[in-house]
């Protein structure tokens, strides 16, 4: 096979950063500022601190504004700021440095800007917990790792802006760590993602094994003019895929997304649905050129993506959990976006669902912590029922949301949505019909277990638990929701004009060219809204016009049931993962005590035992000392003339 | 017969910062003699630091200048002298700042009113309750300094000589100097001295044969006698022996190490950051030139016996240090370990394994005097709380103290990201190409001595702090300024090392 040429791709030479452009440290230095600010003062900020928190991420999002014009105007797309160089002797070298280029411009306009709104959204949504500081502290440490994930120029800062938003998920997930299943979640995510993170570092070892290089200018360079191997490309790619599947919650991953949901909402709406989560969709988008010499690992990408795209919609429909079901969501969504990135030439449309998907999902997040907010925290649909007349302004957030995730004609998830399912039906053969026909028939699904979604919460009759009484949420939560929900509605089709958003991305992630379509685009357009229609309808017909019970029916088909039990993924991770690592701990553990530990405390008694011995010789007696200095004159005087005579 | 003796130009700006140090030394003198009693410390203070800036100025100031040899060559003022004596000043203030310390100690300072009296007898006891110092520790202290400015940058062997003996004379006295503990630290003055004075014969003696052998003292003198190939050259290598042993008695190697525990204990703990710091650094610069400048040309007849020392010195220092229990002990073998790691930089003889030597002996000054002077800062009503199971628990009580001194002990250790750990890699580094042994039982006995000092960060922050444990003791502005700039060199020159190690290596050539 000939490896795939991408159109319009440009070779990776970032130039040095002069004027404002050389100023992307100040992103990272707001946020970062603020957590350390917060977490450092203690209960003195409690006041203020969160308000400062939502200041700096504002203040982050403007200098984005501001880089972006720049970046608009420069020539040269892509410009690097060195930061730092730890250069201890010679040929050992770690630089780090901040790329600022249209992809990375993407991200860092999403993550400071709906991070913005998702802190104005906490300001209300946790007014009366005790531990708010601490909150919008962890809330900035994750908009400053997650703005080095997306802005470092090599794989190393790339790696410790991942572990950065790894360890803010962990401790937001947890946030409310009494609750033992928020505890357990926290660990699930934890280990979860470390499986992953071992598949990255590997592939960042892999790289510097093979090409004594971690910055993207290096690897990218060596890939570009042949210095690597499609082999060690393809190892590269396949490791990086891991851990893209960890941090992204993809198959066989993805079971820990779910249970994050533990977190406050505002959390699942910015890190476990926005941001972090879409983390793997970047690696791959930035690793485009690797991936060019890797087309068996790209197709992998694809395959992984469908799997996911499947698993997430199927099991969605099974859910009773409002923020389950939007988890779920979320896994099938962003298998649809790996689906894209994994197809050469694709990924400018991944990453255009995926912005498109931050504002419909954040706001979705966001409408249903409104609803909880409004009745006491719970989160069983069956308990809810003819909101849409106490909460109009969540109802109708959640209406855009809902329309733009299940790709309503000229909402931005018809645009994105239907690029991808257009994609993947442009690859040859039967591949094209494997992957475009799931998509179209996911599309569907998506739209069936949406509209039951929306159907269970805000029509019907009431279903709610005694004592609650359903209020609208205050102007601090309604605001970004408003404001996300009309990025819902808009975005897809202000970013599409043009073509101009597909354009921003082409030097970076080029474009598969002209191609002759499979399909009609109009086609496909007009297949995904037949498969709404359908979808849509077969919700209403099952929950729209029956009542919904308020327990789960309990004979049920054995599908329902496999749905209901996740698929179970959960039990084959068990056993596939989490058994051989128990098994392997236990052996460890034993080699450890009887092997390592003995050598290591034999090792210990005997240079505890020698330095005892040694000890002897100080006997405080300044002749022993004296005798001491002659004896060693008279072995470097013996030495000197020996080492003389043997010459 | 009448013998023209011709006078020799002197050159003062070349050596205007060692006047400059030498000459606030007498003029101390003067402020003892005529300043009245209440006065007399901040003046002396206030001389002192003065000194040593105004010799950081100089050295400064001189940076730019070409190399050359002055006072009848007898001077080398070269890109190591320079990197030496601004590294000296440097450290000179530091221990300056901890020895003017007076709020730590409920008297007054660590320092003994009349260091005279016998111990035990009644003079003694009233001693420890007086509040006056003992003000000639500051003249004391510049003329130590002055020696030792002079000490590196010597180029003849008499001169040297009389550099060794105008540094350590002042330090025998300022051992016996400690308020508290009279006896053991009258004790280290008189070990100090003895043994001195007997390496110092040695040193004295080697440098006879060298003129025997040569027939000059000047380095550049005995280098040309080398190139000439002798026969009777046993001369040179009794001389170089002899020499050697005085030099490396001086900097605490192995087998020549016995006395820095007795003698780091038992000094004031600010003597002893002056002693493991700036002494360690003029005795490597003495030694550096001597080897440099000297013998480089019969480095394969030395070099084995060199390597042996470093060898002996770094597995002693790191096995002795395991099973200390009192915290100036364990450091003073430490910083004999810390003596066979640079040693491995002097054996390697080139550029940069120069440039890796003056880089670590730099920072590894810094990170002593900080760390020596947070020992001062922990005490119980005897005065300093050195035994190791006192320290128990600090962390909890004393974060922000505990912190410090763990991030010091990371930097002897060698973690990365500490100066510690780049000076390490700058010795070792050059050093893997003709002597990978060394390298090897380097990092060997490197991880030998981060068990001790870690064992040390353990027993502050996990475990249970006794209930009678020592207190941490408010200090003045000098000790925080003291520790917070030896920390700040251990952070700075651990994640910024470049311009530090751009400046080693630009100083990095012994003039001829």
């Amino acid at each position: 096979m000939t490896p795939i040429a991408l159109e319009g791709i440009e070779p990776f030479a970032p130039v040095a950063a002069d004027g404002v452009l050389a100023t992307p440290w100040l992103l990272l230095l707001l946020p970062a500022a603020g957590a350390l600010l917060l977490l450092l003062t203690g209960r003195r900020s409690d006041g203020w601190g969160p308000y400062l928190a939502t200041g700096l991420c504002g203040g982050a999002f403007v200098w984005a504004l501001v880089l972006f014009a720049a970046l608009r105007g420069e020539a040269d797309r892509s410009v690097d700021v060195a930061l730092w160089s730890w250069v201890p002797v010679g040929g050992f070298q770690v630089d780090l440095g901040l790329l600022l280029d249209p992809l990375s411009m993407v991200f860092v306009l999403l993550i400071t800007g709906v991070g913005t709104l998702i802190h104005v959204y906490s300001l209300g949504y946790m007014a009366h917990d005790p531990r708010k500081r601490q909150f919008f502290a962890y809330l900035n440490l994750f908009v400053a790792a997650m703005l080095l994930l997306v802005l470092g120029d090599s794989y190393l800062a790339l790696y410790v802006g991942w572990e950065g938003v790894g360890l803010a998920s962990y401790l937001l997930i947890s946030f409310y760590y009494d609750r033992h299943s928020a505890a357990t979640a926290a660990k699930k995510a934890f280990i979860a993602n470390r499986v992953g993170d071992v598949g990255l570092s590997l592939a960042i070892m892999v790289m510097f094994a093979t090409l004594g290089a971690t910055t993207f200018t290096e690897v990218f360079g060596a890939a570009e003019e042949g210095g690597l191997s499609t082999g060690a490309a393809t190892a590269i790619g396949l490791l990086l895929l891991l851990g893209a599947c960890g941090k992204s919650g993809q198959f066989p991953l993805h079971t820990w997304l779910p249970d994050a949901m533990e977190g406050p909402t505002p959390v699942s709406a910015l890190i476990h649905a926005a941001t972090m989560v879409t983390a793997g969709v970047y690696l791959i988008a930035r690793s485009t050129p690797l991936y060019e010499l890797a087309e068996t690992a790209a197709l992998v990408v694809s395959i992984i993506g469908v799997i996911t795209l499947v698993i997430g919609c199927v099991i969605g429909c099974a859910y009773d959990d409002i923020k389950k079901v939007l988890a779920y969501s979320t896994v099938s969504q962003i298998g649809y976006m790996f689906l894209a990135v994994g197809i050469p030439g694709a990924a400018a449309v991944a990453i255009l669902h995926l912005v498109t998907h931050g504002f419909f999902k954040a706001c979705m997040f966001l409408s249903a912590g409104s609803v909880m907010h409004g009745m006491d925290d719970q989160v069983d649909m069956r308990r809810f029922g003819a909101l849409r007349k106490e909460m109009p302004v969540t109802f109708a957030c959640m209406t855009a949301g809902y329309l733009a995730i299940v790709g309503f004609p000229f909402l931005s998830g018809f645009y994105s949505k239907d690029l991808i399912i257009e994609v993947a039906f442009d690859q040859r053969g039967a591949r094209g019909w494997i992957m475009g026909t799931t998509a179209l028939v996911a599309a569907g699904v998506t739209a069936f277990y949406m509209t039951r979604l929306m159907l269970m919460t805000f029509f019907g009759r009431r279903r709610w638990t005694a004592g609650v009484h359903p209020h609208e949420s205050p102007a601090s939560m309604t605001g970004p929701m408003v404001l996300l929900a009309v990025g819902a509605v808009a975005g897809g089709f202000l970013l599409t004009r043009g073509d101009a958003f597909l354009e921003w991305l082409t030097p970076v992630l080029g474009t598969e060219g002209e191609v002759d379509h499979l399909i009609e685009p109009v086609v496909v357009s007009l297949l995904t809204v037949v498969m709404l229609v359908l979808g849509a309808g077969t919700a209403y017909l099952l929950y729209g016009r029956r009542a919904v019970p308020m327990s789960p029916p309990v004979a049920v088909s054995p599908f329902t049931t496999a749905a209901r039990n996740n698929l179970y993924l959960d039990a084959l991770n068990e056993a596939v993962l989490m058994r051989p690592g128990q098994y392997l701990t236990r052996a460890l553990v034993f080699f450890d005590r009887r092997g390592i530990d003995g050598a290591v405390s034999g090792l210990a008694a005997g240079v505890g035992g020698g330095s005892s011995r040694l000890r002897r010789v100080q006997t405080g007696f300044v002749r022993s000392y004296a005798l001491s200095v002659f004896g060693g004159a008279t072995l470097v005087l013996a030495a000197l003339v020996v080492a003389r005579a043997g010459v | 017969m009448p013998v023209d003796i011709e006078s020799v130009p002197v050159a003062y700006s070349a050596i205007l910062p060692m006047l400059l140090v030498l000459g606030a030394a007498a003029v101390g003198v003067l402020v003892e003699a005529f300043v009245p009693a209440a006065r007399r410390r901040v003046a002396q203070v206030v001389v002192a630091l003065a000194g040593l800036v105004g010799g950081l100025v100089a050295v400064v100031a001189l940076a730019g200048e070409p190399d050359r040899l002055v006072v009848g060559d007898a001077i080398a003022i070269d890109g190591p002298t320079l990197f030496l004596q601004g590294t000296l000043c440097l450290l000179g203030i530091g221990a300056v700042l901890l020895l003017s310390e007076s709020s730590l100690d409920s008297s007054g300072g660590d320092i003994v009113s009349s260091a005279a009296a016998l111990p035990g007898t009644r003079e003694d006891l009233r001693l420890a309750e007086s509040q006056g110092v003992q003000t000639e520790v500051y003249p004391l202290a510049m003329f130590a300094l002055g020696g030792m400015l002079l000490f590196p940058a010597s180029n003849n062997l008499i001169l040297m000589f009389i550099a060794l003996e105008v540094l350590s004379l002042p330090l025998y006295l300022m051992a016996g100097l400690a308020r508290r503990r009279r006896l053991l630290s009258q004790e280290a003055a008189v070990k100090y001295f003895l043994l001195g004075a007997f390496s110092s014969a040695f040193f004295l003696y080697g440098v006879a044969l060298l003129y025997g052998y040569a027939g000059t003292v000047d380095l550049g003198g005995v280098r040309e006698a080398t190139l000439l190939a002798q026969d009777d050259d046993l001369l040179l290598y009794l001389g170089l022996a002899m020499l050697a042993v005085g030099l490396l008695f001086k900097v605490g190697a192995v087998p020549f190490q016995a006395w820095t525990p007795d003698v780091y204990q038992g000094s004031p703990t600010a003597v002893t950051a002056l002693m493991a710091s700036a002494t360690k650094v003029a005795g490597f610069g003495a030694l550096l030139r001597v080897l440099y400048v000297g013998v480089a040309e019969v480095r394969w007849d030395w070099r084995p016996a060199l390597w042996a020392v470093a060898i002996l010195t770094m597995v002693a220092g790191a096995l002795l240090a395991v099973t200390q229990t009192d915290v100036k002990r364990m450091l003073a073998y430490s910083s004999v370990a810390h003596t066979g790691f640079l040693l491995v930089g002097v054996v390697t003889l080139d550029t940069d394994g120069l440039a890796g030597t003056l880089f670590y002996l730099l920072t590894y000054g810094f990170t002593t005097i900080a760390a020596f002077a947070v020992v001062t800062m922990v005490r119980d009503s005897a005065g300093e709380a050195t035994h190791l199971s006192s320290w128990a628990g600090l962390g909890r009580r004393s974060p922000l103290l505990a912190g410090t001194f763990a991030l010091l002990l990371f930097a002897l250790a060698g973690i990365p990201l500490t100066s510690g750990f780049t000076a390490k890699f700058a010795v070792f580094q050059p050093a893997l190409d003709d002597a990978l042994p060394l390298v090897v039982v380097g990092v060997v006995a490197s991880a030998v001595t981060a068990f001790f000092y870690a064992r040390v960060v353990v027993l502050m922050f996990f475990t249970d702090p006794a209930p009678d444990g020592p207190s941490v003791a408010v200090p003045s502005g000098f000790t925080t300024a003291a520790i917070a700039l030896g920390a700040a060199v251990t952070v700075v020159a651990g994640v910024v090392p470049q311009p530090l190690l751009d400046l080693a290596q630009s100083a990095a050539l012994f003039t001829r």
